[in-house]
């Protein structure tokens, strides 16, 4: 037996070489080839045609070389290969394009005014200096607040039924909050309007909205919630209460405190969940121009009406408006779900 | 053996173990049900307003509200309705809602189901971490974005495909035309629906194959099998009616969508089949379009139809929420 | 089966006693080759260069306390352990001569001559009973002219068909616990394998349907090359022709030595070896 005294280094044998890579870049050179030569020469013509011709004949050539190569079964593992690979690209294809096109169409709007200024003096037809939407941005901000400050109890509370207490509700009020989280926003909208804005107010205001957003963010808090007091672990509430400590304290001072910043991002997602949300608003908030602070009287702006009167109104500088507004709504958007990630990902680190 | 001898002739009754909870705990569990109730609460709430303020459309119109498709208000000279004339009926958007949803549906769950499956057996570690977020970010995209971006953006794409469609599979009575109109179609408004449940499915899909037994897929994988034949094997009877499940909370959600639909269709108040027509509506978007220039009387016909809304959306979701759960449930 | 009725008083007389046919004389040559395996999971280094020999026709045991790298280099061999994320590994291992980590090699086809046989009984739980058996054939596409003759060898050769002819359209999961780990041999069997690897495939039985397996894989071990994990000392005692002991001391798992089982049992070289098989630690 021979000594091997240094330690090989460490492989991958199972990965890719260079030289398979090559066969793998010139069967899609291959490919991209065979589409233009026969975009070239057929009436066909487009985009989609470069897509699917493109499709098919790397399909094709890969099938072949597999078939050539390992036979029957390793072909038919290139065309389902093929096929997933497209599946993903189609369903992520609408994401980057959405992002494109807005921050393309929207910058051009971007201008300090938009957050000094409200809509109150502007008309569609003024230039994009003219007006902003800080009414927008304020309204947002209360009637989020203003939801987020029940939602988040009700939705925690949830959570810490269905995952503390565990009583005999358990199981019906985890299927009410699953059946909850699919009712239409149009219909919430159409709730608050019934039972509290026609009996009660019987005037239009950012509280109306905000009690809308509060239904659609519930059974986002409460899941999220959910999933991340499950995440913990059961010996922590047994050491709690095998220390004395009565169940209330043991929720209070072990559980939610280790589920911090879970349940931090259970928030943020229930926030990204409503900002956006257009259909209840458009029924109770009555949107106007003017920054409104007073969540309980008179109408309230909020982005996403900005954008859908903006957009409704159908000329070129407010259509224009409407992409800007659209852009802040997406970086505020992005901005949540980028720290909520952050959250999770440092929870499960930890 | 004198412990086995020492054993008692006759088998005592088990104790029953009783905790007193303490007067903090009682509270504690108190204020924590009562929150867990909320959401039973506020769907009874939702379903006792709507039925009361829609009551006396319902009653005027009976079944004819969900079976009829005309929509014409009469009132009187004080501004009431007048019911004897005044025709309320919603299956012209109910069919809409349904069409709507069925061609989301079509088109999402493949490309769902494919990229799920991508994700679980076929992405490198990075992409599928990369992959994932963007797709959880795609679900958080407010739908007036998608509204927005499908009137501007895809709409003309859409357009092209539409007429593709009428060209080769016009023979299909749904892909049929009589006037040559493609903009603002069910199904432009089926492709903008498909991408915003696409995440919804996808996630869903993903979670279920993620709970493929390894112990099975490495038996398939020892056995000589490819990727391709482990998932036929393995994942799929494992996984279908998971997919299904996630499928119908797709088909609820695009049931349930107002604004993009609104956004991108054409809302003709009709029954239409053909899906590449510029016409058609669903029931929220209607709600939306009303809602605008409706009387109190009419907003009381647009209450009954949430109320149908409301009612259709909680069944489909609850016998996908079924579904979903007792494949996870099942051993097999 | 002679070697229970002669009721050994100790390992190395159960070792001695199942140690009929001398090794080398019956082996049919080198098959498989480990040449000096490493393993690491997420850098972490836990198999430290294995070279080992499985002679074909033989049933060659890896035993040593749990986290010591059996499991891990068993899975080396018909490339499973790649299925594990943050997983490299170096060294060679040659198949009739053949790396079968060499770039370009099918690995589908590696693992058809190489299968496995699992801790847990894992038989697919929406086939039957036949179904199951000639699972292998579908997932590989392979053609066969005769299944029912091969359904009823490869139960046969697991010990399974007199209990099972009569149902073969049940379902996989209606067995009982050994029997179902026997439904999972004859799975493998069916594919052809030239070598079988089981990794600890009698942990989750009892010991009667433990002793079936034993008897199944002297049964086997005439035809094809078996390797087999286990923690049960007397099991390796018993079925195998060659012991392999592997240790880890809190490093890699190496391999402290490897013989006919027989002296690994009564006359082990390293005095680690001997305190393991005489139940000192471990």
């Amino acid at each position: 037996m021979s000594t091997v005294i240094a330690t090989p280094k460490p492989g991958k044998p199972w990965t890719a070489t260079p030289q398979q890579r090559l066969i793998t870049a010139s069967i899609y050179l291959g490919a991209v080839l065979v589409s233009f030569t026969l975009v070239a020469i057929t009436p066909m013509k487009g985009k989609l045609a470069y897509f699917v011709v493109f499709f098919f004949s790397s399909l094709l050539i890969d099938f072949i070389l597999s078939y050539i190569q390992r036979g029957m079964a390793s072909a038919k593992d290139a065309i389902a290969r093929g096929f997933v690979s497209v599946g993903m690209t189609l369903a992520v294809l609408p994401i980057f394009s959405i992002l494109f096109e807005v921050v393309k169409r929207g910058y051009k709007g971007l201008n300090i005014n938009l957050f000094t200024k409200d809509m109150s003096l502007t008309s569609v037809n003024d230039p994009i200096g003219n007006g902003g939407l800080i009414h927008a941005i304020t309204g947002t901000i209360i009637m989020v607040a203003m939801a987020l400050i029940v939602a988040m109890p009700i939705g925690i509370l949830t959570a810490i039924y269905l995952t503390e207490i565990r009583g005999k509700f358990a199981a019906p009020i985890k299927f009410l909050v699953q059946a909850m989280s699919g009712v239409p926003s149009i219909v919430a909208g159409l709730f608050i309007l019934s039972a509290y804005v026609y009996p009660i107010t019987g005037a239009l205001s950012g509280f109306a909205g905000s009690l809308a957003l509060m239904i659609l963010m519930i059974p986002t808090i409460a899941r999220t919630s959910e999933e991340v007091l499950l995440l913990i672990p059961n010996d922590l509430r047994e050491a709690g209460v095998a220390l004395g400590g009565t169940q209330w304290r043991t929720v209070a001072l072990v559980v939610v405190p280790a589920a911090k910043s879970g349940l931090v991002t259970a928030l943020i997602l229930g926030i990204a969940r409503v900002a956006g949300e257009t259909a209840p608003l458009v029924l109770l908030t009555g949107g106007g121009e003017k920054v409104n602070l007073n969540p309980f009287d008179g109408p309230m702006g909020s982005l996403p009406i900005y954008i859908w009167k903006c957009f409704g109104q159908g000329t070129e500088e407010s259509i224009a408006r409407a992409w800007s507004g659209i852009l802040v709504l997406l970086v505020i958007v992005l901005a949540l779900f980028i720290s909520a990630r952050f959250l999770s990902e440092r929870k499960v680190a930890k | 053996m004198t412990l086995l001898e020492n054993k008692p002739a006759d088998i005592p009754a088990p104790r029953e173990i009783t905790t007193k909870p303490r007067v903090s705990d009682k509270i504690f569990r108190g204020v924590v049900t009562a929150g867990g109730l909320s959401s039973l609460v506020i769907l009874g709430f939702i379903l006792i307003f709507l039925a009361y303020q829609g009551y006396d459309v319902l009653k005027a119109q009976g079944f004819g509200f969900i079976t009829g498709s005309a929509w014409n208000v009469f009132t009187d000279e004080s501004g009431n309705i007048d019911y004897t004339q005044t025709k309320f009926g919603i299956a012209a958007m109910l069919i809409g809602t349904i069409l709507c949803a069925t061609i989301a549906v079509v088109i999402a769950v493949p490309i769902s189901v494919l990229t799920a499956l991508y994700l679980s057996f076929y992405a490198p570690a990075t992409v599928k971490k990369f992959m994932i977020a963007i797709i959880d970010l795609m679900a958080a995209f407010p739908s007036v974005l998608f509204g927005i971006w499908g009137f501007f953006v895809l709409m003309p794409s859409a357009e092209y495909w539409a007429k593709l469609l009428h060209k080769y599979l016009g023979f299909l009575p749904f892909f049929d035309m009589q006037v040559p109109v493609y903009t603002r179609s069910p199904f432009i408004a089926g492709v903008v629906l498909a991408i915003m449940i696409i995440p919804i499915v996808t996630s869903i899909s993903r979670e279920i194959f993620g709970q493929t037994p390894l112990d099975r897929i490495q038996a398939a994988y020892a056995l000589g099998a490819t990727r391709w034949s482990m998932i036929k094997a393995v994942v799929i009877p494992y996984g279908r009616s998971g997919v299904v499940g996630g499928a119908m909370l797709g088909l609820g959600r695009a049931m349930g969508e107002t604004v993009a639909v609104y956004t991108v269709l054409n809302i003709v108040y009709q029954i239409n089949w053909q899906v590449l027509l510029g016409a058609g509506g669903n029931v929220a978007s209607m709600i939306l379009l009303k809602f605008g220039e409706a009387g109190t009387g009419e907003i009381k016909a647009l209450m009954a139809a949430g109320l149908v809304l409301f009612l259709l959306t909680l069944v489909v979701n609850s016998i996908a929420d079924l579904i979903v759960k007792s494949t996870g449930a099942k051993g097999r | 089966m002679d070697k229970t009725a002669t009721k050994p008083s100790s390992l190395s007389d159960v070792a001695a006693a199942k140690q009929k046919k001398s090794p080398g004389a019956q082996s049919l040559g080198v098959g498989l080759e480990a040449r000096g395996v490493h393993a690491w999971f997420s850098g972490k280094h836990v198999l430290d260069g294995i070279s080992l020999d499985f002679w074909s026709g033989t049933v060659t045991a890896l035993i040593g306390p749990s986290g010591c790298g059996k499991s891990t280099f068993i899975r080396t061999l018909n490339r499973m352990h790649e299925f594990i994320p943050g997983a490299q590994m170096a060294g060679e291992v040659l198949l009739d001569g053949k790396d079968i980590y060499e770039s370009g090699t099918d690995v589908t086809k590696i693992r058809l001559k190489v299968g496995m046989v699992f801790q847990k009984p894992n038989p697919f739980p929406s086939m039957s009973i036949a179904e199951n058996v000639l699972s292998g054939l579908k997932l590989a596409e392979l053609k066969v002219a005769d299944k029912d003759a091969l359904l009823e060898d490869c139960l046969e050769r697991a010990g399974l068909w007199s209990e099972v002819k009569d149902r073969l359209n049940a379902h996989g999961g209606s067995l009982s616990g050994g029997q179902q780990q026997r439904l999972c041999i004859a799975r493998s069997l069916a594919v052809k394998p030239q070598v079988l690897l089981m990794d600890e495939p009698c942990s989750a039985l009892d010991p009667g349907s433990t002793l079936k397996i034993e008897e199944t894989i002297s049964h086997l071990s005439s035809s094809m090359t078996i390797i087999i994990v286990t923690h049960n000392m007397q099991q390796a005692a018993r079925v195998s022709d060659y012991t392999a002991f592997f240790l880890s001391d809190g490093g890699p798992g190496s391999m402290i030595e490897v013989g006919p089982t027989s002296e690994i049992f009564s006359r082990p070289r390293d005095t680690r070896t001997e305190n393991y098989v005489t139940g000192r630690f471990g």
